[in-house]
């Protein structure tokens, strides 16, 4: 345990930062006061000892208000990342290995592709209600293609080795050549992506939450924290200040656990240290 | 004669690529007997493992397809069955050990996952029945301390180890056909003999018929009981290995029996080596004659024109030149 944790520092400082994250969000209803509480009389105040992290203009607890954000951060970005993951990985394989549906699928990912993420939540959102999930939807969408192509060069390159030949010679069938001998050795690459795609998840969150296309505002998330208070920044920065930092450690936090993955699962890398 | 397990009547098998269509396989014929181990040799791109393939179906698709011709096994053409029914004969009834044994291992999957997963598909057994005969071939091959070894992954495992491990997963399913491509061109000298020795004593005990594809006459000599010659997708002569070391006929054997090194201790080499002049022809302009005319020392003006045909003699062997009689 010690020695992996010399030999990936990243990885085990941005598990550490997620956990911490993660644990403060989980407990967020217990160890803090309403988030959606109105204090009219404490509007704007600096951190003290009421307000650990002070208030913002309609006299919310800033902290409160923080802890609760991190839930639906972590929410959106597993579930982009699962879902993405899930349903890519599957047209990746099928496109990789069959190459009858491949040019098909292809063309319609990279149709896909060419959408981008806030002007699909706007639309969505213009047509249903605001909400959570809507905002999941709108993400997801863009980001299967990126899992498609990964998993599909994993196969055509897998799909070409020996070993798959001498699978057919043993008499295997398509179906289970792809699951048993292929799907394997997607699963590093996908991990690493699965934290990328999650950590965009919740940067794309964020700015649609702050472009008021996102997560309704009366949900306490970090993008909508930022853009009501962005008019008070000079009077109350702290009010952006806490969620801004919140953001960029779990972007940062994220971002480290998969930089570290892809080094500790590339076995090309041979261990140096 | 005992009814022969493979009856391989006239097959051609050809690539259409975007330069013209590469004739891999013209016209080849032959039988092999159960129990019997056959060796098709030739050099680089004379059908060899081209051969190997279309007995199998397994040609890259959409580029080489079997043309002409019937591959007979256990009653029944392999050409005109459909893939469902070939898949069972894959693995079960003709199995294939290839030349890589470094990459025919899948590398994310145990060894044992992979001998069992070969006889879960054609024997109706239990994940537990599967793993424990994964185990007993493991040991057959002769691999030490086997029920542990079978957790273990292709890379703990060396060259020659992963190729008894490949041929543990062909004979698991005690096939009547082993199909041997190079089984021993990617291991050293040492490790070959052992291998060859292991399949021929493994054979003995599961009465399969080994097809050995081979570039290296050491290992036909070794091991088989009747050979084949290919050049340029043709058998040139076929013989029982002993009448053909001792009397090959046609001048490619020939000239392939010249360029062997050989090393007399003692005494220093007396003599060049022999080659063969020139390359091998262009398979993709059809060959009027002889396909060896252009290189073979006693060609005459009708070895061009002509092509000569298979005759064969008392002993069973045969020959394919104007020049040479059985």
């Amino acid at each position: 345990m010690k020695r992996f944790a010399r030999r990936n520092p990243t990885i085990v400082i941005g598990a550490i930062l997620l956990i911490l994250v993660a644990l403060a969000a989980i407990a967020a209803p217990w160890v803090t006061g309403d988030p959606q509480l109105l204090t009219p009389n404490d509007r704007l105040q600096s951190p003290n000892a009421n307000y650990w992290l002070g208030t913002d203009h309609l006299g919310r607890d800033v902290y409160a208000r923080t802890l609760h954000g991190a839930r639906i951060s972590l929410l959106v970005g597993l579930t982009v990342a699962a879902l993405s993951v899930a349903i890519g990985l599957f047209i990746g394989l099928a496109a990789g290995y069959w190459r009858r549906v491949d040019t098909l699928v292809m063309r319609f990912m990279d149709g896909l592709m060419s959408i981008p993420a806030i002007l699909l939540a706007i639309a969505l959102v213009s047509l249903n209600k605001a909400s959570v999930f809507i905002v999941i939807v709108a993400i997801t969408i863009p980001e299967i293609p990126r899992v498609v192509r990964l998993v599909r060069s994993v196969v055509l390159t897998v799909r070409e080795m020996p070993y798959i030949e001498a699978a057919v010679s043993g008499g295997s069938r398509g179906g289970k050549i792809v699951i048993r001998h292929i799907l394997p050795s997607t699963v590093a690459p996908l991990i690493v992506q699965a934290t990328y795609i999650a950590a965009s998840a919740i940067l794309i969150e964020a700015g649609l939450s702050f472009l008021g296309a996102g997560v309704p505002p009366e949900i306490p998330t970090w993008g909508n924290m930022i853009a009501q208070s962005r008019l008070f920044v000079a009077r109350a920065p702290w009010t952006v200040f806490a969620p801004g930092t919140a953001l960029a450690l779990v972007i940062l936090a994220v971002n480290l656990v998969g930089d570290g993955l892809r080094d500790f699962l590339d076995v090309r890398l041979a261990r140096r240290m | 004669m005992e009814e022969p397990v493979l009856d391989v009547r006239d097959l051609r098998t050809h690539f259409f690529t975007q330069d013209g269509v590469t004739r891999a396989v013209d016209g080849l014929s032959f039988t092999i007997a159960p129990g019997e181990t056959l060796g098709i040799v030739g050099e680089s791109g004379c059908g060899k493992s081209v051969t190997a393939l279309s007995i199998l179906r397994l040609l890259p698709a959409g580029l080489g397809r079997t043309v002409g011709g019937s591959i007979t096994f256990g009653g029944r053409d392999l050409l005109t069955l459909d893939e469902a029914e070939m898949r069972r004969i894959r693995g079960d009834r003709i199995a294939m050990v290839f030349q890589e044994p470094m990459t025919s291992l899948n590398p994310v999957l145990t060894v044992g996952e992979q001998i069992a997963e070969a006889v879960m598909i054609h024997q109706s057994k239990s994940k537990s029945e599967a793993w424990a005969r994964a185990a007993e071939m493991l040991t057959l091959v002769r691999i030490p301390d086997a029920a542990r070894r079978v957790h273990d992954y292709p890379h703990q495992f060396s060259g020659g180890m992963r190729q008894r491990v490949m041929i543990a997963i062909a004979l698991s399913c005690h096939p009547q056909l082993l199909i041997a491509d190079e089984p021993t061109t990617a291991l050293d000298v040492t490790i070959q003999a052992q291998i060859l020795k292991l399949m021929l004593e493994l054979k003995g005990r599961i009465g399969a018929a080994i097809l050995l594809i081979t570039h290296d006459l050491g290992v036909v000599a070794e091991t088989c009981q009747r050979v084949i010659v290919m050049y340029a997708g043709r058998k040139v002569e076929e013989a029982p290995v002993e009448e053909l070391f001792d009397r090959p006929l046609h001048p490619y054997t020939r000239g392939l029996m010249g360029s062997i090194p050989r090393h007399r201790p003692g005494i220093a080499p007396s003599r060049r080596l022999q080659e063969i002049p020139g390359i091998v022809p262009n398979l993709r302009a059809p060959v009027a004659g002889c396909a060896f005319a252009p290189r073979c020392p006693q060609a005459t003006p009708r070895c061009a024109a002509e092509a000569p045909p298979l005759r064969r003699d008392a002993t069973g062997h045969e020959v394919s030149c104007w020049e040479a009689s059985p």
